[in-house]
This record gives C-alpha cells, structure tokens and sequence, in this order.
C-alpha cells in the first residue's frame, strides 16, 4: 500500500520544520505557527518569515495510539498531544520517554529528534521533533 | 603530538537513553548463572535505546547539551564529526544530519562534516582532528561526538555490556576553553581482538584474547608514551579515565599504570550504563568535567578494536565553573531510568522483528 | 429548484465478491430503474479510490461500466463529505444549465487491504498529512483529541457516551441496508478495546463497502416519488485541528446551518428528522449541539432521554447513522441523502419516522474540516 513507504523528497523539504522547528512568524500581526505559511492565516499578511520556535512547551491535550496507521505499529501505545510553546505556538507531536498513563494536561515538556518513520530494513529514516518530559 | 595553537574544550555534553536492562534480567533469558559473570564485568545494568532512538539521536541531545555549555551559535561550527560503530545509516553519513538538526556552519552549512570508525575509540579520533582543524587555524571551532548503540548478539557475553550512549564535545582556541587539551598521542597496530563484518547484525570478539594483547597493552603504551612525552606522573593527575568495556579492566589497567582507584572511580560510568562504545571513555571524561575543579589534570585514554589508543593530557581551568549547571550532568542521565524486561529489550533492540510484508494487505 | 428523483442502494457492509464497479454500477442501476428515465450527466463521489483500489478517473471508469460511454461524467471528493459534494456539484450542473438530470453515485471499496493500519492510514488523509499524520496521528486520535476535551470541559463519562452508539445500534435494526443490524449491550461498550485513548472501537463507524445512488432532476418528475432540495448550508474549518480555537465546538457546523436555514427561508422547528455524520460518538454529540437540539455539554442527556429516537421529537439518524448504517466514506454522503430522501417521500420502510416530510442531512469531512448541510422536503 502507498502509505508503506514515506516519500524522500516530501520527508526531505520538511526537514527545517522537522530538525530544528523552525516556523513562520506573521511580520503584521506578529502570529507564529508552524509550518510556516505563505499567508498568514490569521490576518492573510503574505509577510512570514522563518523563525526558530521555543523548544518548550506543555500538553494542551493528548491521546494514546493503540491502533497506528501503517508505518507507525511497531510503536503503540504512543501518545499524540498537541503542545503549546513557549510562546503561545501550538503543533501536534508525539511524545516520547514517557509512559502513557503518566502523561498530564500542563506537563512541561520539551523538543527532542527522534525517530519517527522508519520505511523497512531498506528505506530511509525520517527523523523529525518529538516531546518528553523536561529532564531538569 | 601538540598543535601550534593551544585548542581545548569549550563544552560538553552527554546523553544516555533512560531504559535499562539489568544483567540478572540477561542472564535469565538465557538460562545463565548471573554470578558467574557478575565477578567478572562488575556490570550492575546497562542502557537501551529506545524505538525511536539511534546513535543520530544519541549524538544530537550530546551536541545540544555541549552547545548549551560552550555558549556559541552553532553557526560558528565548522567541523562536525561524529564516532560510532553503530550508524544508522551504512552508508549515508550521520555528521550531515547532525549538522542540519544543530545548524552547524551558518545558513550555508559551510562546515567539513564526517563519521569516523575506529572500533571504541571512534570519537576521540574525532577529537584528535578537530584538535589539528583549529590548532592550525583551519577553523575555530568544531564538535566532535563519540556514540552508539552498542550491538551484543543475543545470548553472547557482549550483550551484557553492549549499551547505548554518547558524548560530544565542542573544540575551540585554548583561551575560550573550560579545559586545555595540552597533548595527544595515538599507539595502533594491526591486532584482531573484535570486528564485525560487513553485513552482519552483531560484531564478533576473541574472548580472552581482546586483553593482554589489545585493551591492556595498547592503553599502557599509549598513556606510557604520552606521561613520557611531557614528563608527568600518574601522580600529577587528579583524574584518569580509561576505555570501560566492563566495570573492572579500567580500575586493572589504571592500577598497573600507577593510578589509585580513587582517581579512576570518578570517570568509570559502565558499572550503571553498561559500554557505550564509541561514548564509553568520553561519557568518563565529561562525568569528570561535571566535577572537576580548576587546575586539577586528567589522563584520558580511550581503546578501540582492531586496535588502537589515544591518550589525553587535558587541564581545567576556573571557567568551567560557569558553565557546568548549564546542561544536564552525566549523573542526571544515569539515574534517569526504567527497566526492561528481556521480552521488550528484544523488542527495542529489533531482535524481534515485524514481518511488515505480510501484514500490508 | 432542484429535485431527487430517483434512488438506489446496495446494502452496506463487507463485500467480499464485489469490486469497486460491481457496487457502483448496482446502485446506479437501481436509481435510475427507480426514475424511469435516463441522465445527461454522471457526478461519482468517493475519498479513496486511488488509496486503496489504486483507481482514479472514476467519472470514465463508472460510466464505462455503466452502459453509459460517451456521457459526462467526474469524480468529487471532499473526504466524508464527498457525497454531499457531489450533490453540490450536481446541483449547480442543473442551476446552470449544464444539465437537466444527473446521477449522483457515491462509491466506497474500503476492504480490498483488510489490516486495520492500512485502513487508519487511508483515513487519516482526511487530516493534515504532513503536521499530524507524520508525527503518527490519525482521524482517529483528532475524534479522542475532541472527546478528552469534551469530557473534560462538560465532566461527563465513558459511560455517557455509550447512549449514541446504543440508539445507532437500535435503530440500524430496523434498516433493510444498514450494516451493523443488532443491539449493542452497554456492558459491550464499555468493554470495547481501545483505538486512541479515550476513543474506543465502538466509538467509530465501521469500516464499510458500499455505494449510494440518486437521481437528481430540475423537475419533479420521479415515478416513485419527489423531494425537493431546498437549500445547501456549506463551511470548512481548518484542517489541522492544533490550529483550532476549541475542539469541543464546530464553527463550520453552525456557519453552515444557518446558511441553510437562512437560503431556505424555513424554521428549525419544520425540520422532522437529521441525518448527522457521526463518525465518532463525541463528533455525533457536538453536532447535535451545534444544531441546536441539545445545550452544549447537555448531549448525552439527549440521547439517554430518548429525545433523539426515531418517535423522539428530534429523531437523529433513524436508520442508524454512520455508526450503525456503516460509512462507506466517500458513498456515505449520498446515503445520507438517498435515506433523507426515503424519509420525506414515505418510504424509509422499518427506519420511517412517521409523518417527515423535512429531513436535514449533515456530512463532514475531515473533523468537521468540511460541513455541507442539505434540507430537503418531499413534494
Ligand atoms: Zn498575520
């Protein structure tokens, strides 16, 4: 099935976003988001500029996978969670070193790379950002 | 060997995956009696990465931790090399991963960037060639990382040991340092105490053979030589880490060379984390740097197979008290932890594997 | 002014012997049996053909099937709305001119790969692929995102949401074309395995083969009966949900009823019955909610009380909605039309709601990402 695989070039432009969470920062109202837009979704300045997002944050809200799409099974139970940072930018991600049942609205969590899609034996190895509680 | 202009470390920085395995949990997957080997590697339990960890991820967190201590942009970086044995890609090199993830080399990426093989001692030969990129003047500063997760074949003595973690450092001009690298020295000869062949999930080791004739006389020679080259004692050293494959050969080969357990107990991580290979000696030195005090000198001498040593006189000087609580400390990591049992630590280790052919239908 | 005048179902379920075209062109054939006449135009509707079947260009391929080479024809797809989509489209092919009859065919082949990863995986491109699908999110994980908020902000259980799937069950029996056609014990629920924290398999619509036909027409010249569509309500929400305000409200919902009511120029009182795209059990509440037949947080009560039964006064998804009737995707939108149309024409055989004459249908794709409500009365 076409979702085995994950395509190189498609991983491969989001590696920004991905590797060092960088995102947009709307120049007129001052809106951060990620990905980065061409238009600014809350006011459609078509001002955005790349900006490195704060690697902290807390669960806004999660839920644990136990049944994973194709690519993912080798996982569960994993936990998605949508993270606000720092500064108010929210994305969803998956959480990781961390045992499903521990996870808490408010946790303070913080980015780490990991991997994330793995295609077979022989593919290629998407790395992008996930959470984990914060060490320190 | 000495560069002409004075290099030293800048940052440091580790990390080490929180899943453990303990060796009794080994041994009884595999019908073994646990005090035998017990006495023998004075290894209580070892790290495993996680799913979705690998020596990229290893290496990253260790790079990002050493940025936080050396306080530069990771733009001025402009050698980034990384030591492993275990890369996750054979082909395909970790270093530009790396250098992308931390943005190494400015927006241009105009950084040399290499992984480097040498069995153990992988990541200080990284160290050695950034030291000789800036002590030339090639460059200023550059990251060398020492990583791995460690393959033991299942059943094998090595898979009490073989474990999952890393170092890195960050080189620059002596004068921004928080320690001076003052000399190095390199001892190797052709001798086939470990290997792992091309293709092939899990190394190979002789047993017996990997120590009198490699770990114990390529460590001695090369501290030997490098004590020789500068006229020091082991009584001029505060610290002396050795390359830790288990819990007991560095405090044997430490004591042979004239070193009290004392000043090699600090540096000897192993008997919690297990060998992480390419990060074993490195992971020593920067649980020394978590503690270190200005002025005191340390010998590190690390051990790779196939096989070969490289010796370090390094000195602290008093900025590393600025930096120290700036990124987690070896010791955060080791406790940071959870157990395994065989069935999961097979599961990691992808000892078990899922045949996804069949099930995509 | 544009009428329904012809309908055909297969029954929805898990058709083993029957390809993509084999239901496509038996739903058809039954529609257009049921109209009596021939159409100028065909709009297919469908979300994942060419992710499981590996087939697009089904506006060629079903007619080529179909008998009917030569005739226009295209493929609309708007996730689960696809359905309702292909009757906007169809719709606007008659206001212009276009056309004067054309068969709207929804088609749905979901079981050709029969593991559930690969059948999460084609449902989730629903969602944004790249921002929550890569990091391992599904459709699945966005309805328990939206279900953790809604049992939170309103302080209900696990156990009040038993009372939607329990009614869907309950009046699935009563339908000749529904696919899970028995009761659901609430112990049953409550037992039910876990699929993304706190949703659980008997949360979710089954996975379903299908295919939904109607005939639609400027004039009300059906032999078996005539409904006339009296307005479209249409919204889209963003498509990633982390960009969202509030997950327990659905603003596109709201938008698009009261486009609906508002192009009609008809009370939400005259509605007798809704036919709501339940695709989880805290999606069917919120809809409820935005439609204004519950306070919000207040649900569940509805369901309990049996203000939402078929003989209730607000009869939602009599013949079972997409928990129970089944959710063939991207047919299910056209299901949801061809039951309404059923209703107001007399005709929903055990699942009629005595007396309807007006139906309202709600289809959403994605999470509510894309709302297209159709009130329809029959004339
Ligand atoms: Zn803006």
């Amino acid at each position: 099935m076409w979702a085995y695989w994950q395509s190189v070039p498609a991983h491969w432009r989001e590696i920004p976003a991905r590797y060092r969470l960088e995102g947009g920062e709307c120049q007129d109202c001052g809106y951060r988001m990620i990905p980065r837009e061409d238009i600014c979704p809350k006011c459609g300045s078509r001002n955005v500029k790349p900006i490195n997002l704060p690697r902290k944050g807390n669960v806004v809200n999660y839920t644990v996978i136990w049944n994973a799409p194709r690519g993912y099974e080798y996982y569960t139970p994993y936990v998605i969670a949508i993270i606000e940072l720092e500064d108010g930018t929210r994305l969803t991600a998956q959480l990781t070193d961390v045992e499903p049942s521990d996870v808490k609205e408010g946790m303070e969590v913080e980015m780490v790379l990991r991997k994330t899609r793995v295609s077979g034996e022989s593919g290629l190895i998407a790395y992008s950002y996930k959470f984990r509680p914060l060490i320190k | 060997m000495r560069a002409d202009r004075k290099v030293g470390i800048v940052g440091w920085g580790v990390y080490v995956p929180q899943w453990r395995i303990r060796s009794e949990e080994l041994a009884r997957g595999w019908g073994r009696d646990w005090k035998r080997y017990a006495a023998g590697i004075m290894v209580e339990e070892k790290s495993v990465p996680g799913l979705d960890e690998d020596t990229f991820t290893i290496a990253y967190e260790a790079s990002v931790n050493a940025l936080r201590r050396a306080r530069i942009d990771p733009s001025k970086l402009r050698a980034v090399y990384v030591g492993t044995e275990s890369k996750p890609y054979a082909v395909k090199t970790t270093a530009t991963m790396l250098i992308e993830a931390l943005g190494a080399g400015g927006e241009d990426r105009l950084t040399t960037g290499a992984d480097y093989e040498f069995a153990c001692k992988a990541g200080t030969e990284a160290i050695q060639s950034i030291i000789g990129l800036i002590g030339s003047g090639m460059i200023d500063y550059g990251l060398a990382v020492g990583a791995d997760t460690a393959q033991g074949a299942p059943g094998d003595a090595l898979e009490y040991t073989a474990s999952a973690g890393g170092a890195a450092y960050i080189l620059g001009p002596a004068e921004e340092s928080i320690a001076i690298i003052e000399a190095s020295l390199s001892h190797v000869t052709d001798t086939p105490d470990f290997w792992r062949r091309q293709h092939e999930r899990y190394p190979a080791h002789t047993r017996a053979f990997t120590g009198e004739p490699a770990y114990f006389k390529h460590i001695m020679t090369a501290a030997k030589k490098l004590m020789g080259l500068i006229g020091t004692t082991p009584d001029d050293y505060d610290y002396a880490i050795f390359h830790q494959p288990n819990g007991k050969f560095p405090l044997r080969v430490g004591t042979r060379l004239g070193f009290t357990p004392d000043k090699i107990k600090p540096g000897l991580i192993t008997p919690y984390i297990g060998n992480t290979y390419s990060g074993s000696a490195l992971v020593g030195l920067a649980a020394v740097l978590d503690q270190a005090k200005p002025g005191q000198k340390i010998l590190v001498v690390s051990f790779g197979s196939g096989a070969g040593s490289d010796a370090f006189h390094i000195e602290v000087n008093d900025k590393i008290e600025e930096v120290r609580d700036l990124a987690p400390k070896v010791m955060d990591y080791v406790n940071r932890k959870r157990y395994v049992d065989y069935t999961t630590y097979a599961r990691y280790r992808r000892m078990i594997r899922m045949l996804h052919d069949f099930s995509a239908y | 002014m544009v009428y329904i005048v012809g309908v055909g179902l297969t029954p929805v379920g898990n058709h083993w012997s029957k390809s993509l075209r084999h239901l496509a062109v038996e739903a058809s054939v039954k529609a257009l049996e049921d109209y009596g006449k021939d159409v100028d135009y065909v709009v297919v509707s469908n979300m994942l053909s060419g992710v499981i079947n590996g087939q697009e260009n089904l506006g060629s391929y079903v007619v080529s099937h179909l008998g009917k080479i030569g005739t226009p024809a295209i493929k609309v797809e708007a996730a689960g709305a696809s359905g309702a989509a292909a009757s906007v489209v169809a719709q606007g092919l008659i206001s212009s001119g276009m056309a004067e009859r054309v068969l709207v065919v929804g088609v749905e082949k979901m079981t050709d790969y029969t593991s559930l990863e690969d059948t999460t995986s084609a449902l989730s491109t629903a969602i944004d692929s790249e921002y929550e699908g890569f990091p391992g999110g599904t459709l699945d994980a966005m309805h328990a995102l939206v279900m953790r908020e809604y049992m939170k902000k309103y302080g209900v259980n696990r156990e009040d949401f038993s009372y939607f799937p329990l009614l869907m069950h309950k009046n699935a029996v009563d339908t000749p074309h529904a696919q899970l056609r028995f009761k659901l014990k609430p112990e049953s629920y409550m037992r039910s395995p876990m699929i993304a924290e706190p949703i659980t398999l008997l949360d979710l619509a089954p996975v379903s083969d299908g295919a939904a036909a109607i005939v639609l027409s400027k004039e009300p010249d059906g032999p078996n009966g005539n409904a006339e569509i009296l307005s479209v309500g249409h919204a889209t929400d963003t498509i990633a949900i982390y960009r969202r305000e509030s997950l327990t409200e659905m603003p596109a919902i709201r938008a698009a009823f009261s486009e609906a009511l508002e192009r009609a120029n008809i009370e939400r009182g005259s509605i007798d019955l809704y036919n709501i795209h339940d695709y989880s059990s805290v999606l069917g509440y919120i809809t409820t909610e935005e439609l204004g037949l519950a306070e919000r947080g207040k649900a569940p009560e509805l369901f309990k009380n049996g203000g939402a039964d078929r003989d209730g006064p607000t009869p939602v998804n009599p013949e079972g909605g997409l928990k129970a009737r089944g959710n063939p995707v991207g047919a299910t939108g056209v299901y949801q039309i061809a039951e309404a149309f059923l209703q107001v024409t007399g005709r929903a055989e055990g699942a009629q709601v005595e007396g309807a004459k007006t139906a309202l249908t709600l289809s959403a794709g994605g999470l509510a990402s894309n709302v297209i409500i159709h009130l329809i009365r029959g004339v």
